[in-house]
């Protein structure tokens, strides 16, 4: 693979550090007075999420991750793997649990989300930003108590729990925002 | 699209032409007189840690031409040739610097006082600050107090060793081999320019290893240190100080040991200017100077976040 140096680096640039795929946050030049210059930069790494903060010196490289976000279809879970498929070459790709993450409470099959693949393997699952889910299991709905603003927990077709208004009921579809895991509304069509 | 426009509103632009009006009519109000030094020369800086930008051959025949990173070595040829108290507001150029408090051209202002020490410049500076920012709070540190309070180790008789484990611990394994001075550029970038207090900070005394073109002389307690002083605003970088070295040949060894420094960093290499050991071998008045950033003051004054905001064309829209 290619390798980028510190004035190459951009956010969303994929590159390998310890040995684990990262893509850049941020990256700030630093130069003091008379001194050397180095490079303090904020990356993620891709496989645990977790954000770390890195000085290299001006004109060190790290050598590009073989990362790449694919659009795909969620296929099925067959126990052990989720399957997900490349829409225009039909090719399918098995993720691991881990790889599903936080992701496999929001998925129904046929939904489209993007899959990284590090190297060729399912390396984390993101879901839509938004989708749609019926409710299976809350407390019975409280007609006349829309202006109230309480809200109840209530468990969604794929397992995830979100809080609701109160006059909801189950078999109601809503409309869920993934990335903060908050209720947007009913859904409008489905 | 919309990128033709300036980085800046009109309040900032505003602000720009206040500002430099200010600085011209403070030291007009203190009989300095303002000098337009060149900003194409055929040599530059040897330091190996600026780097100059190149021209085409200025005339035909000659070797390339550099944009000047700072004027300080026409300055003080003028110095030299009796010029007395002198500043330069003007632009300076420095190969790749860009970033959110970088850019490859800038405004600096440079202004030197004969006969002055680094203590009466840094006084006149907290008063040139001082009336652009009513009440500014102003603190004065020797560089070593800094390290002490904050790294709890003495920068200037600490083992090398102790630096590159320190550096190694805040940077990364990149630095376990470095130089003293890049290691307390380092430590002092990371650790102490954070916890500076609000307003304008002075720090002095900086080690010998960071000299630059300052005289150096033993501090009261008997360790070596260079008479170069640094300001910050706000946490940012601002000004850089020196007691001018005035002996040519002191110089002239400085900037061999630059060269080899480039040669070993396998940077091209910068021809030294001998017009500027001339003028102090001819004799260079004991003098006192600082270039201050302007931009980075604008920034601070209208409490922008990056140079971008108040330059009207910063690198990204040229």
């Amino acid at each position: 693979m290619a390798n980028f140096s510190t004035n190459e680096f951009r956010p969303g640039l994929k590159v390998m550090l310890d040995g684990d795929p990262c893509s850049i946050l941020e990256n700030d030049y630093v130069k003091p007075g008379k001194g050397q210059a180095f490079n303090r930069v904020k990356l993620r790494n891709l496989k645990t999420a977790r954000v770390l903060e890195k000085t290299f010196k001006s004109g060190e490289s790290l050598e590009a991750a073989d990362v790449m976000d694919t659009d795909m279809q969620y296929l099925y879970n067959d126990g052990d793997f989720w399957c997900f498929m490349e829409p225009d070459t039909f090719e399918q790709h098995q993720a691991t649990e881990n790889a599903v993450g936080d992701a496999l409470q929001w998925l129904s099959e046929q939904d489209m989300c993007v899959v990284t693949l590090y190297n060729g393997a399912p390396l984390s699952v993101t879901p839509p930003n938004h989708v749609e889910l019926a409710i299976v299991e809350t407390d019975p709905g409280l007609r006349g108590d829309t202006a109230q603003g309480g809200s109840k927990p209530a468990k969604l077709s794929t397992g995830a729990v979100v809080k609701v208004p109160l006059f909801l009921d189950e078999g109601d579809v809503i409309r869920v925002d993934t990335r903060t895991g908050e209720y947007q509304g009913r859904a409008t069509s489905k | 699209m919309n990128d033709w426009q300036p980085g800046t509103g009109l309040d900032s632009l505003r602000q720009r032409g206040r500002v430099l009006c200010e600085l011209r009519s403070f030291f007009q109000q203190r009989n300095v007189l303002e000098v337009d030094v060149p900003v194409l020369a055929t040599t530059s800086v040897t330091d190996c840690n600026i780097d100059s930008i190149a021209t085409l051959p200025v005339t035909s025949g000659e070797s390339a031409g550099y944009l000047q990173t700072s004027p300080e070595y026409f300055m003080k040829r003028l110095l030299a040739a009796g010029s007395g108290d002198i500043y330069c507001l003007g632009k300076a150029f420095r190969h790749g610097e860009a970033g959110s408090r970088h850019n490859p051209e800038f405004t600096l202002l440079e202004w030197y006082r004969c006969g002055w020490d680094e203590h009466q410049l840094m006084a006149e500076l907290g008063e040139l600050i001082s009336g652009l920012i009513p009440r500014v709070r102003i603190e004065k540190h020797s560089y070593a107090n800094l390290f002490i309070e904050h790294l709890e180790l003495d920068p200037h008789q600490a083992e090398l060793s102790s630096l590159q484990q320190l550096a190694v611990k805040y940077g990364s394994d990149a630095w376990s081999n470095e130089n003293r001075a890049n290691c307390l550029d380092l430590l002092f970038s990371l650790v102490i320019e954070p916890q500076l207090a609000d307003g304008l900070v002075l720090v002095y005394d900086y080690p010998a290893c960071q000299a630059a073109l300052a005289k150096c002389y033993s501090d009261p307690r008997d360790r070596r240190v260079s008479r170069r002083f640094e300001a910050f605003l706000n946490r940012v970088e601002l000004a850089n100080g020196y007691v001018e070295l005035t002996d040519g040949q002191e110089q002239a060894s400085r900037f061999n040991a630059d060269q080899q420094a480039r040669k070993v960093a396998g940077k091209p290499p910068m021809d030294v200017d001998q017009n500027l050991l001339a003028a102090l071998n001819s004799g260079l008045p004991e003098c006192s100077g600082v270039a201050l950033g302007v931009d980075r003051l604008l920034m601070q004054i209208e409490g922008a976040a990056s140079l971008d905001q108040v330059m009207p064309f910063s690198w990204s829209r040229c």
